[in-house]
């Protein structure tokens, strides 16, 4: 006789552990391998996992194995068509020999390990260790927003929110302390009775016994089984929310000088930064402004791709911004956050314009504001004037960062050291 | 045994669609047919029905309820996860596992016919083949695996709490490499308790008392050599050396393991021990199950249980688990030990009831003996691959197989075809496909043959290298260092030919990076 048993209902996923152990080994594969899939997305478009392949080394298991290249051995196999004794095989490509009888010993293939991983496993390898710089500080504000939050019980209110464990056992405690009989010993009385009625043996006792009934009843009657006395509610409190939107700017010179591998380094940039704004707050907006000598607001795919030209002037974007703060993003209501990236170029004449609104009109809004230099090629050791107009900004101010990228290579380590909160770094 | 196929029954069942109540009685059916005429004796079952997620858990913990946690599971698991939702592996129909009582996972998409096939397979195949087997019986404990896994994994997992994920996964990682060493291949005398150990010194002493001559004290020379001794035999001998099972040898002798340390090696090494036997019964145990479902499914549609649509799919099944593609097959990947176990069952039973002259000649016990069962019982009770293949491949499996034997010389820039399936061959073909499943012919042979601790404490150790195979260099340097850090001093590692003592390699003495301890 054998057991069935339906194990279907049981919980799944028993290797989940495993999975972040493995994850966690891979990291720094998945990593690079997440670093090169992130080019190819758009910045919003991060819905679903990530098909990623990482090289095996690394995460190989090894073992005394045979070399397949040495000694004597002989294989048997099936399925001989012509050949007699004596008969001669060229080596087969790949070493083992004698049809792949050898093959890899533990028939794996250890060149490249495909594998996806969700998008919360994504992102939780992606900005391990990141943090919002001085995110506590300016968060809380005035805000409009209220949650609910448990606060114990109360003695009224609606019946849905009815505490009935609560009830219950103050229903309990008042029934033992005011001896309020309890059923089974009605019950009893009422057998013992019963007996006494029937036999007949002994009329004095079964008189006592009705006028202890009739007692017990009027008493169980005097005390209800549940009092008004008795109820609790559970009771919630109104609790402020912090802002948890944030709109992001980003911030690019489309003009002719950016060429289209800058924009490249650009993306990836904007990119992580909304990545990981949106980890970190329920709502993010993009606001896209691209400027050559003029500003304007357009979405995404123009904002990458399309090309304009003409002269550079950096201040009419910062104007559009605070423009934008103003009309749409009251501070109260939104964490602002801002990214620009440009390859430096400036018309010289603009920069006094260009500090001047960073330092009035907009850092003294924005949550964070980072500054990416791109590509620069030869020219990058000598600092740009758009760069040497903010350096002086943010030696006094903290919530500007900038740093300069020159390779795609140089993106992730950027990003890491911009949000690596100061006592983590070694 | 003579099965009267004249009484004919009502079908089981005649959709796809199954309930409990269906298992039951198909159950039922075949446990009739095992017991009776295939004398089949099973531990109880437990069928447990699970989904295609599951499954894929179960792969990903060798195929265990439970098991402790690993970084590697959690690869074979993405691996397995993306080969099957891309589509290029199906998942099993079952998994069994060797308890007591015996746990047989079943998918829940499988049809009814399936079912029954499974049933027949894995319920009273392998699970016979697991309780009567003397590998299994000897090697294993099958009452107390589920509970000593539940003991490693919650072991495991504290460790990992008091010490440390990382701490652990070192420990881990290193065991793992040395798990193919990590087994006892032969079965060492008991050990004795303590209480014995005190037991046999009084008796020497009373011996030595009885039997005392002074004159044994005036023969010369004798007394004295015994007492210097040769001072490396004597340390072998404290060692316990030479040992092949090296993460044995690294829990006991180790100098700077901590107690923790020493359990989770052990714990592996049990692991190993307890897979030991399905390495070396693969064949065997596949041709088993193969064998007895194929049988109990041709009965139940001999005897009109089976409707004539549920046995063609069930064939449909069976032929393509036991192909066997040819060796110039883009499908070939060996030799398929369903194929091959299978093929050598029927064949004994068809020796035992219509023997040929060459039968007669080459297995004169067997041919026409009529008790193929018997035959069959004897085998899985007390056979492994390689003795099995060498006691019962016949000439006609070697010809309907077309085996060929091809010799491969690493240095010879050819191929030499040197034996097929001709007279002159069978029987070098056979020795030589015996030898391919002798597992611990098959794994490098290492083993420990020395310790200076008089010294620096080396670690010296020997791989006795067969046919001239030396190891694959870039994994044994890897293993190495894992060896290292767990024995906490050097390593080293000479490749020696057994038959001359030559050393045909020499690793440099490799030291520990970052000992566990």
């Amino acid at each position: 006789m054998a057991n069935i048993i339906d194990r279907r209902r049981n919980p799944k996923g028993k290797s989940l552990a495993n999975r972040q152990r493995f994850l966690r080994r891979a990291k720094r594969q998945v990593l690079d391998a997440v670093n090169e899939a992130s080019g190819k997305r758009k910045v919003t478009d991060v819905a679903g996992g990530e098909q990623i392949t990482i090289p095996a080394d690394g995460l190989h298991e090894p073992s005394f194995r045979k070399a397949p290249d040495r000694g004597v051995r002989e294989h048997v196999v099936p399925g001989n068509k012509e050949y007699v004794v004596g008969d001669t095989i060229p080596r087969p490509e790949g070493g083992g020999g004698g049809g792949s009888s050898q093959g890899s010993p533990d028939g794996e293939g250890e060149d490249e390990f495909t594998f996806a991983v969700s998008r919360d496993e994504f992102l939780d390898l992606f900005f391990e260790g990141l943090e919002l710089p001085d995110l506590v500080k300016r968060q809380v504000r005035r805000s409009e927003q209220y949650t609910q939050q448990r606060a114990g019980y109360s003695v009224q209110g609606s019946p849905s929110n009815l505490n009935v464990e609560r009830t219950m056992r103050n229903s309990l405690s008042r029934r033992i302390a005011l001896r309020r009989p309890r059923g089974e010993d009605i019950r009893e009385l009422d057998e013992e009775i019963d007996r006494l009625e029937r036999t007949g043996t002994d009329p004095e006792r079964l008189r006592e016994l009705i006028e202890l009934r009739r007692s017990k009843q009027e008493r169980t009657r005097a005390i209800p089984y549940i009092d008004p006395v008795d109820i609790r509610y559970n009771r919630f409190d109104p609790v402020r929310r912090p802002v948890s939107q944030a709109v992001m700017f980003c911030l690019m010179d489309v003009s002719g000088s950016m060429t289209e591998e800058m924009k490249d380094l650009a993306k990836r940039f904007f990119m992580l930064l909304y990545l990981f704004l949106e980890r970190r707050y329920r709502h993010v907006e993009l606001v896209f402004i691209r400027h050559t000598h003029i500003a304007q607001e357009v979405d995404e795919d123009t904002f990458f791709y399309s090309r304009e030209t003409g002269g550079t002037l950096v201040s009419p974007a910062l104007t559009m911004m605070r423009e934008i703060i103003d009309a749409r993003y009251p501070t109260a209501d939104w964490n602002i956050y801002g990214a620009q990236a440009s390859d430096g170029d400036n018309t010289p004449a603009d920069n006094p314009a260009t500090s001047k609104l960073m330092a009035d009109s907009i850092l003294p809004l924005v949550q964070y504001f980072a500054y990416i230099e791109v590509g620069g090629g030869q020219m990058a050791h000598v600092p740009s004037d758009l760069w040497r107009a903010y350096e002086r900004l943010a030696e006094g101010d903290s919530h500007l960062a900038m740093r300069r990228v020159q390779t795609r290579a140089d993106i992730f380590p950027v990003f890491r050291d911009l949000f690596t909160p100061a006592e983590l770094k070694g | 045994m003579a099965p009267n196929a004249a009484v004919q029954q009502q079908p089981l069942f005649t959709g796809s669609d199954w309930d409990y109540r269906d298992i039951m009685r198909v159950y039922d059916a075949i446990e009739r047919i095992a017991k009776e005429e295939l004398g089949l004796d099973p531990y109880p079952n437990q069928i447990e029905v699970i989904d295609s997620e599951q499954m894929l858990d179960a792969y990903a913990s060798m195929g265990m309820p439970l098991f402790y946690r690993h970084w590697s599971f959690g690869k074979q698991f993405a691996r397995d996860e993306m080969l099957y939702r891309k589509g290029y592996t199906g998942l099993a129909y079952e998994i069994v596992i060797n308890s007591r009582p015996c746990i047989s996972y079943i998918m829940e998409e499988n049809t009814l016919t399936m079912q029954t096939l499974v049933v027949a397979h894995a319920a009273f195949g392998h699970n016979h083949f697991f309780k009567n087997n003397r590998l299994f019986r000897e090697w294993t404990d099958a009452d107390g695996i589920l509970d000593y896994l539940d003991f490693a994994k919650g072991y495991i997992a504290e460790c990992e709490e008091r010490y440390g994920v990382q701490a652990v996964e070192r420990v881990l990682d290193a065991a793992h490499a040395l798990m193919s060493q990590g087994v006892h291949r032969y079965p060492k005398p008991q050990t004795r308790s303590l209480r014995e150990e005190r037991d046999r010194e009084i008796e020497r002493i009373r011996y030595e008392e009885q039997t005392y001559n002074d004159l044994w004290r005036t023969v010369p020379g004798e007394a004295e050599a015994a007492a210097e001794g040769n001072p490396v035999e004597r340390r072998m001998q404290r060692l316990g050396l030479p040992e092949e099972n090296l993460l044995y040898f690294l829990e006991k002798r180790a100098p700077r393991l901590e107690h923790w340390q020493r359990e989770v090696l052990r714990i592996v090494r049990n692991v190993a021990q307890y897979f030991y036997p399905q390495k070396q019964t693969k064949v065997m145990n596949e041709g088993c199950a193969t064998a007895v479902h194929y049988y109990i499914m041709s009965r139940l549609h001999e005897t009109g249980q089976l409707t004539e649509g549920a046995f063609l799919e069930f064939l449909h099944n069976h032929t393509s688990v036991i192909f066997q593609p040819a060796f110039d097959d883009p499908r070939f990947s060996g030799i398929n030990p369903y194929a091959l176990g299978f093929a050598i069952l029927q064949d004994i039973q068809r020796m035992a009831t219509a023997p040929t002259e060459e039968d007669r000649r080459w297995f004169p016990d067997i041919a026409g003996c009529g008790d193929w069962v018997g035959v069959w019982q004897e085998a899985w009770r007390e056979y492994r691959d390689e003795s099995f293949i060498l006691q019962f491949l016949s000439p006609k499996v070697i010809r309907d197989f077309r085996l060929f034997r091809v010799h491969d010389d690493a240095q010879a820039p050819e191929l030499v075809v040197d034996a097929i399936h001709d007279d002159p061959g069978y029987r070098e073909v056979r020795r030589s496909l015996a030898r391919r499943h002798d597992i611990a012919r098959q794994e490098p042979d290492i083993q420990v043959v020395d310790v200076d601790l008089d010294g620096d404490r080396t670690l010296v150790l020997e791989h006795r290298v067969v046919d001239g195979i030396t190891l694959e260099k870039g994994d044994a340097l890897a293993v190495l260092r894992n060896l290292a850090d767990l024995w906490g001093y050097d390593v080293k590692l000479y490749e020696v030919a057994p038959e001359t003592g030559r050393v045909m390699n020499e690793y440099p003495a490799v030291s520990p990076e970052a000992p566990v301890a």
